[in-house]
């Protein structure tokens, strides 16, 4: 019988260590923690989940604590727990016999009892009801302000997303200015995404057919992690993305630079950078990816126009370094196997001039 | 599914009491099955009509119901299956008269009238097929239409093979007084067929038709 | 019967089952306790295959970056472990108790239809195998259990796996809901003289809203599957996005089943703990009549509800709030539900042996199962926790904390019925507490890692998402309960061989299955009991008792010791099923091989038809 109490002391002690590690520094590290939130969106949602959790969490103590209490209290003494023990038929018999001299009240039900405990969670919904009639209307409606569109569309296995009062294309980083609400339209080009940057906001699907809306706001400038939250196929998991929140003033001077062109610093660079556009203009890759300003114009892949300035490869998979490029465009299925994106065979100098190229485009 | 399947199925521990056993709600089982077998069959189809009802003018193109729907035709076929139905009222209350020849006349007709009905609506497949180019590969009106009147006619097929082993035994004098409720749970069923063709005939049909 | 001479004779040349023992006897056998029998081995072979499949799983998400098991083959895992788990585990098991244990809690001799029993049986072992057999002929589905398209289409999913999938699980619906048909009529028209339906026992009462779900969902998925099968096999455009397809139909279809899914899964598991609580508190269910409302009223509000899985699918405000608050009734009947549970231990004497531990579990986990079911119907917040391991934590909590840990439950408490041997109480007891702890931190730490933003169904996530140590643990908690299921399986082989023999009512129980011998006899009741009170047994072994006096009255009248008429064997279910099987391939490989399945099972449902049934008589005590 102690056995019951002591490990449920422990079921609870344990429960209650993981739960003080929900607001603990490692959560706050982690980076699609969204109770942890960095806009207006996203707080909401998280209020919300908190106040469920808070009540959520009383109802257990309470319950389990009657539970627990009842356990102990009523638990069958000396013969009578002979039943439970592995004696045979003997004891079994004996925990009978000695039961008939301490059969316990039948009661058959109360109800009043029955009422109150109708009544209670009743209560206790209409207190989560409330908010979240309240909050599904209001993070239905149209931000407030002056908000920036951007059209989200889902690939199998990387997002794409286009400003259209900007004219600008981007694949699986998306920047927005700080403070200003993001209007997103939410589509996709082949099976079911899920579009969810926790930090901002909750999830939205990506269904081919259809028109998605909803809305987020970064208030602080920062990287923001996102992945795909719907099943799509082999890379469901690695079809992440990041939302690169900008002062505004930054975020005006990448929109005005993007589709400019190379940046080179010296003439051997400079070079190597017409080497490789030529490379990415003549091989297989203008087939599927869009550089601003060339004759690249494929709609397959990411559109490449401001790869230099992105802080991921390969929707969120790998860092954005020199070496991780050549990699990923040297063997795409070594590094994503199944990938659409095939292995195009550049030789060593080829593939060292379109890492240029591809480089200098931020 | 005929008369002596009902020894195969019969509950344990009845035949020494013979065929009018005891049962708790005083409804046969085979009665109750039947009934709810058409419950859940009411789940089918309504899930086959919302289809149709969400799809029938997403078609990106054509032909759209309301330009191949045949009113005439089809009041004709519906007319047959639900006169079908008294038919087959009448071949129940036969039954549960003994009147074993009559009840073989009356399940003939309802046949009769199952074939009448498959005869003109398998000449508006054919119909839509040759005249429109309409097949459930064309568009999603298509294949929701073929498929809907297709899994109801399949259902009124399956009707007339039951039907048509009962009328065997009933010809034969071989369908008694007591096993009435064989017939009727067949007539349950045929009712139930005719009811959802009827809701089909309203819904592809008649609201089509209206313009709804 | 109705058949004349001639004909008499020549379906009486057709071949009859004469075996009474071996293997024969169980292939043929109509008995609705040798059917429970095979559906709780063969549901616990399918339980092992999919128990593999979840630790394969976890052990590739044990550590970040892990290469252990291929992208396509974890998506394949997770896709058959849920179906397997759902479709042919935890349902077939708690069939396995419906039918050995629903004609005996009624009063029956068996059920209304015992050849379709049989046939529900080999239909559920059809399709099991039928899913199965896709690991060996080219993969099985990797689309999930709730297969959506259009990712589940030939497009996007060339091979025969999803075919498989679909196919598999309609060849196990037939069985489901058949057996659905079966259980309402069994239990609506076969109970004892005496047995209200207000005196069933809770268990019975379970089955019943249980059965009419099956009833009014399974038909709603087999058209959802069929749209699914004619896009993939003939070509018709329901999902084609391109032909104006609205592919966010199928999943309303799919979830119109889908959430009346859980409760068919639920329900039974609230039933069984409804039975096991009382016996082992000595004291009756606290507020009987109210359980059996809350039963109804959760069967009947979970066909509301089922858009609470769509929260992000673009509804709107207006129906995610319906819909939302539709999901939070549900918490009210469950609630009443726990709080008459305890009410039930309340006051009681409580013995806590295996049975009674694995339901008390139930009520501890279930608990947070039901907690964070009310956690996710807000839909504001939904959008952040839904198809996250927020989830994946929920709906286990509900799924083993609930109907896992009353199966269980079932097996400690039922077995010694059913296996005529008592199990192991020690070994019982040290397995219990394995799975408790072992599922504990394989799920809880699932709910944490759904609030730091880890999606359901991905394969891999890289280091320094915060999600290693939570994800190591819940591999370390897999492994925990996998030695747990070891230790019930060795309990379970060992007990049956040479444990103790069962007497006729171990526990002092307080329903009819305890007034018969263990195991129970091939015709159950040698004299049907007239009953007079909701605890027959109990109050006959009591007359003390309030009711004592008319339950001892009535006990006069029980039905008469004479001989009774049993129906012998039948090939036939078993040949409707394997000629559906056959046609389940010929569907995929061949179109004169699924013609003669069909043909094959229309054979076998004429000689069903005309073979009559084979009956036998038995005299009780004395064998025939």
């Amino acid at each position: 019988m102690c056995s019951v109490k002591s490990a449920m002391w422990r079921g609870l002690i344990l429960g209650g260590l993981l739960l003080a590690f929900l607001p603990s520094q490692a959560a706050m590290a982690a980076p699609q923690y969204w109770l942890d939130p960095a806009g207006p969106v996203a707080e909401m949602q998280g209020r919300l989940f908190l106040l469920t959790l808070w009540i959520m969490i009383g109802i257990f103590v309470t319950v389990s604590g009657v539970l627990v209490y009842t356990l102990v209290r009523f638990r069958a003494k000396g013969a009578a727990a002979a039943g439970s023990a592995p004696g045979g038929a003997a004891a079994r018999r004996e925990s009978a016999a000695a039961g008939e001299q301490d059969l316990p009240p039948q009661i058959e039900g109360s109800h009043k009892l029955e009422l109150v405990w109708t009544l209670i969670p009743f209560l206790l919904l209409i207190v989560i009801a409330i908010p979240t009639v309240r909050y599904s209307f209001a993070l239905a409606a149209d931000p407030e302000g002056d908000p920036i569109k951007v059209r989200v569309v889902g690939h199998q296995w990387w997002w794409e997303f286009q400003y259209p009062e900007l004219g600008i294309v981007t694949g699986n980083e998306m920047r927005i200015p700080v403070g200003r609400p993001v209007e997103l339209v939410i589509e996709s080009d082949d099976v079911i995404h899920k579009f969810w940057v926790p930090k901002l906001a909750g999830k939205m699907d990506a269904i081919p057919g259809r028109v998605n809306r909803m809305w987020f706001q970064a208030d602080e400038p920062g990287v923001y992690y996102g992945q795909c939250a719907e099943m799509c196929g082999t890379h469901h998991a690695n079809m992440r993305l990041r939302v690169v929140a900008l002062p505004p003033a930054e975020f005006e001077q990448w929109a005005d630079n993007w589709g400019r062109g190379p940046v080179v610093t010296s003439e051997a660079e400079r070079q190597a950078v017409e080497r490789g556009r030529q490379v990415f203009e003549t091989r297989a890759c203008f087939g599927c990816h869009s550089i601003e300003g060339t004759a690249a114009r494929g709609v397959a892949g990411p559109n490449l126009t401001d790869i230099g300035l992105r802080t991921t490869l390969a929707a969120g998979i790998l860092e954005n370094t020199p070496e991780n490029l050549a990699r990923w465009i040297d063997d795409p299925q070594s590094v994503k196997p199944g990938a659409l994106m095939p292995r195009v065979g550049l030789t060593d100098s080829e593939l060292n001039d379109v890492v240029a190229y591809l480089r200098s485009l931020r | 599914m005929s008369h002596s399947s009902h020894a195969a199925s019969m509950p344990a521990g009845a035949a020494a009491h013979g065929h009018e056993h005891h049962t708790s709600l005083g409804i046969p089982n085979h009665k109750l099955a039947t009934w709810l077998f058409i419950a859940s069959e009411s789940m089918f189809f309504a899930a086959l009509i919302t289809t149709y009802m969400v799809f029938r003018y997403r078609s990106v193109v054509g032909p759209h119901p309301d330009e191949v729907v045949n009113i005439p035709l089809t009041t004709v076929s519906t007319f047959i299956l639900l006169m079908s139905s008294l038919t087959m009222a009448l071949g129940v209350s036969a039954a549960q008269r003994g009147e074993s020849k009559a009840v073989g006349r009356f399940l003939l007709f309802t046949i009769l009238g199952g074939i009448g009905f498959l005869v003109i609506q398998f000449y508006e497949w054919w119909h839509l097929a040759h005249h429109y180019g309409l097949t459930w590969n064309t568009n999603i009106f298509g294949s929701i239409f073929y498929i809907l009147t297709g899994f109801h006619k399949a259902h009124v097929i399956f009707g007339m093979i039951w039907l048509a082993v009962l009328a065997v035994s009933a010809f034969r004098g071989t369908l008694r007084r007591e096993h009435a409720v064989h017939v009727d749970v067949a007539g349950l069923y045929w009712h139930f067929v005719d009811v959802v063709w009827i809701v089909i005939f309203t819904v592809v049909f008649l609201l089509t038709e209206a313009g709804v | 019967m109705a058949t004349t001479t001639l004909e008499r004779s020549f379906w009486q040349a057709l071949p009859k089952p004469r075996a009474r023992t071996g293997f024969w006897s169980w292939v043929t056998t109509v008995d609705h306790k040798r059917i429970g029998i095979l559906y709780f081995w063969t549901a616990l072979a399918f339980f092992l295959i999919g128990g593999v499949e979840a630790l394969l799983i976890r052990l590739q998400l044990a550590r970040p970056e892990q290469d252990l098991v291929a992208p396509d083959l974890f998506n394949q895992l997770f896709t058959m472990h849920a179906t397997t788990m759902i479709f042919l585990a935890i349902m077939p098991l708690t069939a396995a108790f419906f039918n050995y244990f629903i004609p005996l809690l009624v009063g029956a001799r068996d059920v209304a239809f015992p050849k379709l029993n049989a046939l529900s049986y080999w239909m559920f072992l059809a399709g099991g195998i039928f899913l199965n057999s896709s690991w060996v002929l080219g993969g099985p589905s990797d689309a999930g259990w709730f297969g959506y398209p259009n990712y589940s289409l030939s497009e996007f999913n060339p091979g025969l796996g999803v075919d498989f999938w679909i196919i598999g699980l309609l060849l196990a619906g037939i069985g489901t809901l058949v057996s659905g048909f079966n259980f309402i009529v069994t239990i609506l028209n076969m109970r004892a003289p005496g047995m209200s339906l207000m005196r069933m026992p809770m268990f019975a009462w379970a089955t019943l809203v249980t059965s009419f779900l099956i009833v009014f969902s399974f038909p709603v998925i087999t058209v959802a599957l069929l749209l699914l099968l004619f896009d993939r096999v003939f070509g018709t455009v329901f999902f084609d996005v391109f032909s104006g397809a609205d592919l966010t139909l199928y999943h309303h279809l799919f979830w119109v089943f889908g959430h009346p899914e859980v409760y068919i899964i639920v329900l039974p598991a609230m039933g069984i703990v409804s039975e096991v609580l009382p016996v082992f508190s000595r004291k009756p269910l606290f507020g009987y009549s109210v359980m059996v409302f809350s039963t109804m009223l959760i069967g009947f509000v979970g066909f509301g509800v089922w858009s609470h899985h769509l929260f992000t699918v673009g509804m709107g405000p207006v129906v995610n709030t319906i819909f939302s608050l539709a999901t939070m009734i549900i918490a009210v009947p469950t609630g009443i539900k726990m709080f008459n549970w305890i009410g039930t231990l309340f006051g009681g004497r409580l013995r806590f042996t295996a049975a009674m531990l694995y339901s008390l579990g139930f009520l501890a986990l279930f608990l947070i199962g039901g907690l964070t079911g009310v956690m996710l119907s807000a839909a504001p917040s939904n959008t952040q926790i839904h198809h996250t391991y927020f989830v994946v934590g929920h709906f286990h909590y509900v799924m083993i904390g609930g109907a896992l840990f009353s199966l269980m439950s079932a097996l400690h408490y039922w077995g010694p019925k059913m296996f005529g041997r008592m199990l192991d109480e020690r070994l019982g007891k040290v397995a219990f507490w394995t799975l408790f702890v072992g599922f504990n931190l394989t799920f809880f730490p699932m709910n944490i890692l759904g609030v730091m933003g880890m999606p359901r169904r991905i394969y891999t996530y890289s280091a320094g998402m915060g999600w290693d140590g939570l994800n190591a643990t819940s591999t370390l908690g897999a492994l925990i309960m996998a030695v747990s299921i070891l230790i019930t399986l060795y309990n379970l082989v060992t007990s049956l061989r040479n444990g103790e023999r069962a007497p006729a009512d171990p526990w002092d129980g307080r329903t009819l299955e305890w007034a018969i011998p263990s195991p129970a006899p091939e015709y159950n009741f040698a004299r049907l009991p007239n009953v007079s009170s909701r605890d027959e047994l109990w109050v006959r072994k009591h007359p003390q008792l309030a009711e004592g006096a008319a339950v001892a009255a009535s006990a006069e009248s029980d039905g008469p010791a004479e001989p009774i008429a049993m129906p012998g064997g039948s090939y036939m279910p078993l040949l409707v099923s394997l000629g559906l099987f056959i046609a389940g391939y010929g569907l995929l490989y061949s179109m004169p091989v699924f013609v003669g399945g069909i043909v094959l099972s229309l054979l076998g449902l004429i000689g069903w038809g005309f073979e009559g049934d084979n009956m036998r008589i038995i005299q009780p005590g004395g064998e025939q």
